[in-house]
């Protein structure tokens, strides 16, 4: 190329940034020296200004680019994430390629964090002449444009996913909504009432619920998993598999009749609970959709004996069938929103608390499915026996959040929980209630009000981290109950208080498969478990995959209104993008040398996103750009250099290091 | 004036986690020793090991390289193809006879420009204990030893 027969012209600009950086670097100095010092590796001009990034700033750099024919640009001043957006622009205004320019960061690196005038002066000089180095090797780069296709996959039929796929549905596009449950609707559906407004959950949700199964532009994939996703933002294939529902959806009629007739009933854990009690064949509740119900194969005597099969002899439309299998389904994706929610923390874990030892310790969503209308005790408030309403009840904050031993976080939504729970009790059984927490936590829209109003109701709130709940009495008033051991913080000293019934408010947990997923996706995941947003406030519903946004507790704990919040946002995002009908991706990318290329595939299990493609005809790597995210681990990797990656090559960096040391070898020498 | 040993060191970040660290220390006004230069990568997984050597055959005292916390990295688990690197190049740079401590690896995330700003500060210390390198003075252009080079006491 030019490069060994032309010589490059690059403009070096000091910016003062005001005083941020003239105060503590000599600015004047740093432009003589760049000019002078930097003139034989290619420096022809070097100025400085006040502020490089006004349009002023801008059109100096413009104007040398135009009347002295520069082709490289070099910026001292701010971080590039603050402004190297604005100074390619301006290099492209001027008929430079963008990415022939580089930001020096003076003011971050040097002038804000150093002291001594004298030595950040000449910490700016091997800064600027780095930069300068390596600015000469950058080669003109083209971004990426990618066409998006224009239909959209969801992943969890949650509130967030509902949201999401109503959002992108009713703004006239296409959107897979895949669940692995019968029925959408989520953790939601299980909920009584919602804080702190106490609407019933079901009345707020299951219209939604239906719009999501009526709406055209929705194909409802339920009891249906995704398996692999290929391919790249815009361009997606995914695959999903269907289980068989042993019900033919096109002849089903949602009567029921199947259901009824049924002879087998086992326990609910999913939707009930544990608490209550299921047909074989089922739909999870009675709202459920789609309608149609799901053959529990392994506990159904037909699969089992081979005999029974009363649910095909009463169907009206013959729709049961027994030899259905397992479907694999493809579909075309331009993007994808991950809504796939959280799990319970299970509080068998925290044995003092007794669950599943002690009879009347019940978790959190048990105790929603009990306060249920339509759940397994018709809504009355009864201990284990099912009939006896209690006369006091403790309820327990924090149960596996907060702690070292379970999670460190904090669940975020217990505490409101917690409170509506006491308020639940207070209305429909009159107990005593006592609430026991580590720090209340109540900042959202009218949840202190509620807060307030629980204390007006008269519930009890000791604050101090519960040590244990046992069933063995000190004296006759301890006689049969749960007594409740715990430091009051407030008073000083330490507590029996002796109830009927426990709650435990349990927090949440990542998808116990949350890793698998983000494998399976490609999206970072932090330890904890949690999906990783691209950035934690300012982008919280994208990753760092492009194509792939989150929403919902699948990110981390949070209520119903950040859940459905997120559902729109990430429906906005994706909106935005198909309405772009193409991306622009940076063109930081690696690339493999074909000629170079050994085949000794040592690049080929580096890769997470699956980037890498081995050519086994012609025993060569190849990379696919768009599904490349440039994070270069393969170019470092490679043994005969024969990757690439551009924007940060292995000429770049190290023209880059003999930049920054410039000084050590002028000295030495 | 106390004729205090001033080492240069040449500092490795990833664009999502240690770099904005340390703009994030910039913006805080967080101090720190000057004798850190910083050079971005898009991820600790770019990192080659050639620049480590290079920056220690050019003249660089130590190398510190940054990443994302393990189980963070924004491109999956990059940074633990970082971490199987450095602890092979630690086992390199002792066969070569250079003081493997010359070069650290250090993870910080996006947050923590205080942490950044600790470990530089510690590692400027500890490169200064051991003293100037001089590798650069050593070789001649060609990258052959001008002289016998003096091998550093490295513990077997």
């Amino acid at each position: 190329m030019s490069a060994e027969t032309k010589k490059p012209k690059v403009g070096v600009y000091v910016c003062h940034c005001g005083t941020n950086i003239s105060h503590t670097v000599d600015v004047e100095q740093v432009r003589d020296w760049a000019e002078k010092t930097l003139g034989a590796e290619g420096v022809v001009i070097s100025r400085d200004y006040k502020f490089m990034c006004s349009s002023l700033g801008q059109e100096l750099i413009e104007k040398d680019i135009k009347e002295m024919g520069l082709d490289r640009v070099v910026v001292a001043a701010c971080s590039p994430h603050l402004h190297e957006m604005t100074f390619r622009g301006a290099s492209k205004r001027a008929g430079l390629n963008p990415y022939l320019t580089e930001l020096a960061s003076i003011r971050e690196q040097v002038s804000w964090v150093h002291t001594d005038k004298e030595v950040a002066t000449e910490k700016a000089k091997a800064v600027v002449a780095g930069a300068v180095e390596r600015v000469v090797q950058n080669e003109p780069l083209e971004d990426i444009r990618v066409p998006i296709h224009p239909d959209t996959l969801v992943v969890g039929g949650g509130i967030a996913g509902i949201q999401a796929a109503l959002e992108i549905a009713n703004a006239g596009f296409k959107v897979y909504l895949v669940e692995r449950e019968p029925s959408i609707g989520g953790h939601m559906a299980q909920f009584d009432k919602t804080f702190p407004t106490l609407d019933c959950a079901a009345c707020i949700l299951t219209p939604r619920m239906f719009e999501a199964g009526m709406h055209p532009n929705i194909e409802l994939l339920t009891w249906s998993e995704v398996t692999n996703v290929a391919g790249y933002v815009g361009n997606f294939t995914v695959t999903i598999k269907k289980k068989p529902r042993y019900v033919i959806e096109e002849l089903c009629t949602g009567c029921g009749i199947c259901v009824e007739k049924c002879p087998k009933k086992v326990v609910d854990d999913v939707y009930e609970a544990g608490l209550g009690y299921r047909k074989v064949v089922y739909t999870p509740f009675a709202q459920a959709v789609p309608k149609y119900p799901v053959i529990d194969a392994p506990n159904c005597t037909y699969f089992q004996k081979g005999t029974c099969k009363a649910c095909e002899k009463f169907c009206p439309t013959n729709a049961i069938d027994f030899n259905q299998k397992e479907e694999f389904i493809n579909v075309e994706v331009g993007n994808i929103i991950l809504a796939t929610g959280y799990d319970l923390f299970d509080a068998r874990r925290v044995s003092n608390y007794g669950y599943g030892r002690l009879a009347n310790v019940f978790t959190s969503i048990e105790f929603e499915r009990m306060c249920n209308a339509a759940g397994p005790t018709s809504g009355n408030i009864v201990l284990r026996d099912g009939k006896t309403q209690p006369k006091s009840v403790g309820i327990i904050h924090c149960v596996g959040s907060r702690d070292k031993n379970y999670n460190n976080y904090c669940s975020s939504i217990c505490c409101m929980q917690s409170l509506k729970f006491a308020h639940l009790v207070k209305e429909r059984t009159g107990a005593t209630v006592y609430d026991f927490y580590i720090d209340m936590r109540t900042p959202m829209k009218a949840y202190d009000e509620f807060y307030q109003r629980v204390m007006d109701e008269g519930t009890l709130f000791v604050r101090g981290k519960v040590a244990q709940v046992t069933n063995a009495a000190r004296n006759e008033h301890e006689e049969g109950k749960l007594i409740i051991q715990v430091e009051d913080t407030l008073a000083g000293k330490q507590r029996r208080i002796p109830v009927d019934m426990v709650v435990l408010s349990t927090g949440m947990e990542p998808r116990h498969d949350a890793k698998e997923t983000s494998h399976l996706f490609g999206i970072g995941c932090s330890s904890d478990g949690w999906f990783t947003e691209k950035h934690p406030k300012l982008d919280p519903i994208s990753t760092m995959t492009e194509g792939i946004m989150i929403a919902g507790t699948a990110t981390g704990p949070k209520d119903i209104p950040a859940s459905v919040a997120q559902g729109a946002a990430a429906a906005a995002r994706v909106l935005d993008k198909i309405l772009q009908k193409e991306v622009v991706l940076e063109p930081i990318k690696a690339s493999v040398n074909q000629e170079q290329c050994s085949g000794c595939r040592i690049c080929n299990g580096l890769c997470p996103y699956n980037a890498i493609l081995f050519h086994e005809d012609r025993m060569v790597s190849e990379i696919n750009p768009a599904l490349c995210q440039g994070c270069g681990t393969c170019v470092a990797a490679c043994p005969a250099g024969a990757i690439n990656g551009t924007g940060f090559s292995n000429a770049q960096i190290l023209a880059q290091i003999d930049g920054l040391l410039m000084d050590v070898n002028l000295a030495g020498a | 004036m106390s004729e205090q040993f001033e080492p240069v060191i040449i500092g490795f970040t990833c664009n999502w986690c240690s770099y904005r660290a340390a703009d994030l220390a910039g913006t805080a006004r967080m101090k720190y020793a000057p004798n850190v230069r910083l050079i971005r990568l898009m991820c600790s997984g770019r990192l080659d090991p050639t620049f480590v050597m290079k920056a220690l055959a050019t003249g660089a005292d130590g190398v510190l390289i940054t990443g994302c916390h393990p189980g963070e990295c924004h491109y999956v688990e990059q940074n633990y193809k970082a971490l199987r690197r450095y602890l092979l190049l630690r086992r390199v740079l002792k066969g070569m006879g250079i003081a493997p401590e010359r070069v650290k690896l250090v993870w910080a995330s996006a947050a923590e420009g205080t942490k950044l700003t600790n470990e530089i500060n510690t590692f400027v210390e500890e490169i200064r204990a051991l003293g100037p390198l001089g590798w650069n003075k050593k070789l001649a252009g060609n990258g052959h030893a001008v002289e016998e080079l003096a091998v550093e006491e490295v513990a077997a």
